[in-house]
C-alpha cells in the first residue's frame, strides 16, 4: 500500500441499501477494496471473528464516533476512530494490539469518501502498529443517520510495570497534561456551519501508544493514572478522579497550555477550554518525586512537545477541583451541565 | 489578543485589589449590571479578594434571565408551528417555559436551530421559500442593532418568511426601576460596558443625579472589572455621583451612531415584562409599524395566557440585588442547572449559574 492509495474501481459511486444488506453488493464492496487495504493474517482468515493468542494482562475498551463533520483540519472520522480506541487502551496502560472495525452508514455516501476515511484507518492503523482483524458494515436508509458512524473496540496487553488505578493516586502527586488544550474540539466548531470562522487551528488526533509505553517502561509505578480528556475536557476528567478518590484537585490556570488561537476562539464563542474535547492528549497523575524527570522525558516526545504540570493533589477540598485563577483568585471548576451553548453576547 | 492578556495580568490586578483595600473605610454595596460581569467577578475569585466591607450583587443584565415565560411560550408555540424553522442564540434553549424548554422541543423533533447571527437567520429563509423562519431577538441593547439589520437586509431582498419575536430589554429603565423600589440598598452600579458601546453614556447622566448613584461604565475581564470598583468606591468615599468611563477603549460618550440609527429605524420603545421583576415602562424595543410584517407575533397572530411564573424562584430579589443566589432556600437543592426553577440557574450569564459552576460548595476554598 503506497502513501497515495489510489481509489480501486468500484462499480458504484455511493453506497446503497445494498452494501449493507450482507449479500452480493457487500461482498462485492469488501472484496474490491476494503479487505485489500486492511489485509493481515487474521482478517485474511474472513471468519465470523478473529482468533488468537494473547499473553499477559489484557485491557479491552470500546468506542464509538459520531463527529460532525467528518473531515476536519487535521484529521477525520477514521483515524479518530482507530486513535481514540488505541489511546483509550494506552490510558489504561495497554499496548492495542488488535481491533475491531464497524461502519454504519447512511444511504448514498459517496464512494470517493468512504475511500478516503478507509485510507486513513488504514494509515491509523499502521502508525498505532495494530491490526484491524474483524468488522462490520451496516447501511441505514436516508436520513436515518449522518453520513457515517464507526464502532471501534480493541484489545491491547497491559505492560508489566503499569499500575494505572485511581487508588493509587495520594496528596501531594502532581498534575500533568500533555499539550495544548480544547485545540480539537475548537477545530472542529470552527467548520460547523455558520460559525466558519478562519483560523489553523488543527485537531491533534494522534496514536498516544508508543509515548505512554516509553513513558511507562522509563517510570513504571511511579506513574499513578492516564485519563485522555476527550469529551467534557480536562475539567470532567478532574471531578471524574476527584470523585473517585475523595482528594482535592488544585489546578493553576496559569500554567494550562492552550495555543493562543484556540483561547482566542474560546472567548469568541463564550465556551471555557476546560469543558473542550481533545484527542491526541492526555493527562497524568505522577509520583511528586519524579514530576521533572517525566515533564522532561515528555517534553522530548513529539506528542509532548507543550507538555506542563498544571497542579498537585491535596488532602483539603476532597472531592473537588480548585483552579487558581489567572489574577490569583480562586473557584470551584464543576462538571457541566449538559452540552457548553454558545452564549447572546 | 493582546486584550486577553493585559486585562488578566496578575500583578496590575493585586495593585487595584491593594488599592481598593486601602481606600474602602465604610461598608458600600456595588452592583454590576452585566451577567457577564458577574461570572467574570465569580469565574475569577474576584469576590473573595476584595475588602468585607464592599459587597458586590448581580444586577438584572442576563437577557436569557430577564426574558420573561411569557415571551419564553411564544417562542416554544412559534416553534411548534408547521412548517416553521426557529433560530435561536444558543442560550434561549434552556430556559424553562411554562412547560417545557426550546431543547427539550428540539429533541422531540421541532426545527430548532442555533445561530451566531441574526443574519444567517435571513441567509436559511432565502434557502427555504416554502418555509417560515422566525429568529429570536432576544438581548439588550447590544444585540438590537444585529437584530434590526437583520429586518432591513430581508426588507430589501424582499424576503417575506421572515419575522422576529423580538424580547429586547433596555438597562437604563432597569436601573431606575432597581433605584426607586423601596427596599434598593445599591450605592453604585458598574453600567455594562457592551451595552455602552452601542448606546453611549447619555442616559446615565440623570439617572445618576437624580439617584445620587456613581456610574461607572466598565468591562468585563479582571483588571476591568477591579478598576471599575476602584472608581465607584473612589466616588463614593468622596460622596460623589458622577458617571465615569472605565472602558474607554471602547465606550465613547456619544455611543455608536450608525448602530443606534439602525435600531431606531425598526424598534420602538415599549412596555416589557421582566421575569421576576414585573412589567417596566419603557423597557423593551418592539418592531415598529413600517416593518410590522416582519413582526412574529403579528405575522402569527398569538395569543396565549400570560404565564405564571414559578414562585419558589426569588430571582427578581437578586437581579434587583436584594438577595444573592446562595440566599435562596432552593439554590443547589432543588433547583439545580440540570432542573432549574428559573433562568438564572441555566443562562450562561445567569447569577445563580455562576455561583453554582464556580462557588457551589460554600467556604470550600481553603
Amino acid at each position: 500500500m503506497n502513501l497515495q492509495c489510489p481509489m480501486p474501481k468500484f462499480d458504484f459511486d455511493s453506497i446503497t441499501l445494498g452494501h449493507g444488506s450482507g449479500g452480493l453488493l457487500t461482498h462485492r464492496l469488501l472484496q474490491s477494496g476494503v479487505f485489500d487495504i486492511f489485509k493481515n493474517d487474521l482478517l485474511d482468515q474472513q471468519h465470523d471473528g478473529a482468533s488468537f493468542n494473547l499473553n499477559g494482562n489484557i485491557a479491552f475498551s470500546t468506542d464509538s464516533y459520531v463527529i460532525s463533520p467528518i473531515f476536519f483540519p487535521g484529521g477525520n472520522i477514521g483515524d479518530l476512530a482507530i486513535n481514540g480506541t488505541v489511546n483509550d487502551l494506552a490510558m489504561c496502560g495497554a499496548a492495542a494490539k488488535y481491533l475491531s472495525l464497524s461502519f454504519i452508514i447512511e444511504e448514498g455516501f459517496t464512494m470517493d469518501e468512504f475511500w478516503k476515511i478507509l485510507v486513513s484507518i488504514k494509515f491509523a492503523a499502521d502508525k498505532s502498529n495494530i491490526k484491524i482483524v474483524t468488522g462490520d458494515t451496516k447501511v441505514v436508509e436516508k436520513g436515518k443517520g449522518d453520513k457515517i458512524f464507526i464502532n471501534t473496540s480493541g484489545i491491547g496487553i497491559i505492560h508489566p510495570k503499569a499500575n494505572i488505578h485511581h487508588k493509587n493516586i495520594e496528596a501531594g502527586d502532581v498534575i500533568i497534561v500533555s499539550g495544548n488544550i480544547a485545540s480539537h474540539g475548537i477545530s472542529i466548531m470552527s467548520l460547523r456551519k455558520g460559525l466558519e470562522f478562519e483560523t489553523n487551528i488543527e485537531s491533534d488526533t494522534i496514536n498516544l501508544n508508543h509515548t505512554i509505553i516509553s513513558l511507562l517502561e522509563k517510570f513504571g509505578n511511579d506513574i499513578k493514572f492516564f485519563r485522555d480528556p476527550t469529551r467534557g475536557g480536562i475539567a470532567s476528567v478532574l471531578n471524574e478522579i476527584a470523585e473517585l478518590t475523595k482528594l482535592g484537585f488544585y489546578i493553576d490556570q496559569k500554567l494550562i497550555p492552550i495555543d493562543e488561537q484556540v483561547d482566542a476562539a474560546c472567548e469568541m464563542l463564550g465556551l471555557d477550554p476546560l469543558y473542550v474535547a481533545n484527542e491526541g492528549l492526555f493527562m497524568a497523575i505522577v509520583k511528586k518525586e519524579i514530576a521533572n524527570n517525566f515533564l522532561a522525558t515528555l517534553q522530548h516526545d513529539k506528542n509532548g512537545i507543550n507538555a506542563a504540570i498544571i497542579g498537585e493533589v491535596t488532602k483539603v477540598n476532597a472531592g473537588k477541583v480548585i483552579m487558581k485563577s489567572r489574577i490569583g483568585g480562586k473557584r470551584v471548576v464543576n462538571y457541566l451541565t449538559g452540552e457548553q451553548l454558545p452564549r447572546i453576547c | 489578543m493582546k486584550y486577553l492578556s493585559e486585562y488578566r495580568d496578575q500583578k496590575l490586578a493585586e495593585e487595584f485589589i491593594k488599592e481598593i483595600h486601602r481606600i474602602t473605610t465604610k461598608p458600600w454595596t456595588l452592583m454590576e449590571i452585566c451577567g457577564g460581569q458577574t461570572h467574570s467577578l465569580v469565574k475569577n475569585g474576584i469576590l473573595e479578594m476584595l475588602p468585607e466591607k464592599i459587597s458586590m450583587v448581580h444586577g438584572p443584565g442576563c437577557p436569557v434571565c430577564v426574558t420573561s415565560l411569557s415571551i419564553i411560550d411564544e417562542a416554544i408555540y412559534l416553534a411548534q408551528q408547521p412548517n416553521v424553522i426557529f433560530c435561536s442564540f444558543g442560550d434561549m434553549l434552556r430556559v424553562p417555559g411554562s412547560t417545557k424548554n426550546l431543547l427539550e422541543l428540539k429533541a422531540e423533533g421541532a426545527d430548532v436551530r442555533i445561530l451566531y447571527s441574526p443574519l444567517e437567520a435571513v441567509t436559511i429563509a432565502k434557502e427555504n421559500l416554502e418555509k417560515e423562519i422566525i429568529f429570536f431577538a432576544v438581548g439588550f441593547e447590544t444585540t438590537a442593532p444585529a437584530n434590526a439589520l437583520s429586518v432591513i437586509h430581508a426588507d430589501k431582498l424582499k424576503i417575506n418568511n421572515y419575522s422576529i419575536l423580538a424580547s429586547h430589554v433596555l438597562v437604563p429603565p432597569a436601573m431606575e426601576a432597581i433605584l426607586s423600589d423601596d427596599e434598593n440598598k445599591i450605592d453604585a452600579f458598574l453600567a455594562a460596558g457592551h451595552v455602552c458601546t452601542i448606546m453611549g453614556m447619555e442616559e446615565y447622566f440623570p439617572v445618576a443625579k437624580k439617584y445620587k448613584t456613581p456610574i461607572v461604565v466598565t468591562g468585563f475581564e479582571p483588571v476591568d472589572l477591579l478598576q471599575g470598583i476602584l472608581m465607584a468606591v473612589q466616588q463614593l468615599e468622596k460622596g460623589e455621583y458622577k458617571v465615569e468611563n472605565q472602558y474607554a477603549r471602547y465606550v465613547q460618550r456619544e455611543g455608536n451612531k450608525i448602530a443606534k440609527e439602525t435600531i431606531n429605524k425598526v424598534f420602538d420603545v415599549s412596555d416589557r415584562i421582566w421575569r421576576g421583576i414585573g412589567s417596566i415602562p419603557h423597557s423593551g424595543y418592539e418592531v415598529n409599524d413600517r416593518y410590522k410584517k416582519f413582526n412574529a407575533r403579528l405575522k402569527f397572530k398569538i395569543n396565549l395566557p400570560v404565564a405564571e411564573e414559578n414562585k419558589e424562584c426569588i430571582s427578581g430579589d437578586i437581579m434587583k440585588g436584594l438577595k444573592k443566589p446562595k440566599q435562596c432556600k432552593n439554590f443547589g437543592t432543588k433547583c439545580k442547572p440540570e432542573h432549574p426553577l428559573g433562568a438564572p440557574m441555566v443562562s450562561s450569564e445567569g447569577s445563580c449559574a455562576a455561583y453554582y459552576h464556580y462557588s457551589n460548595a460554600e467556604n470550600v476554598l481553603a
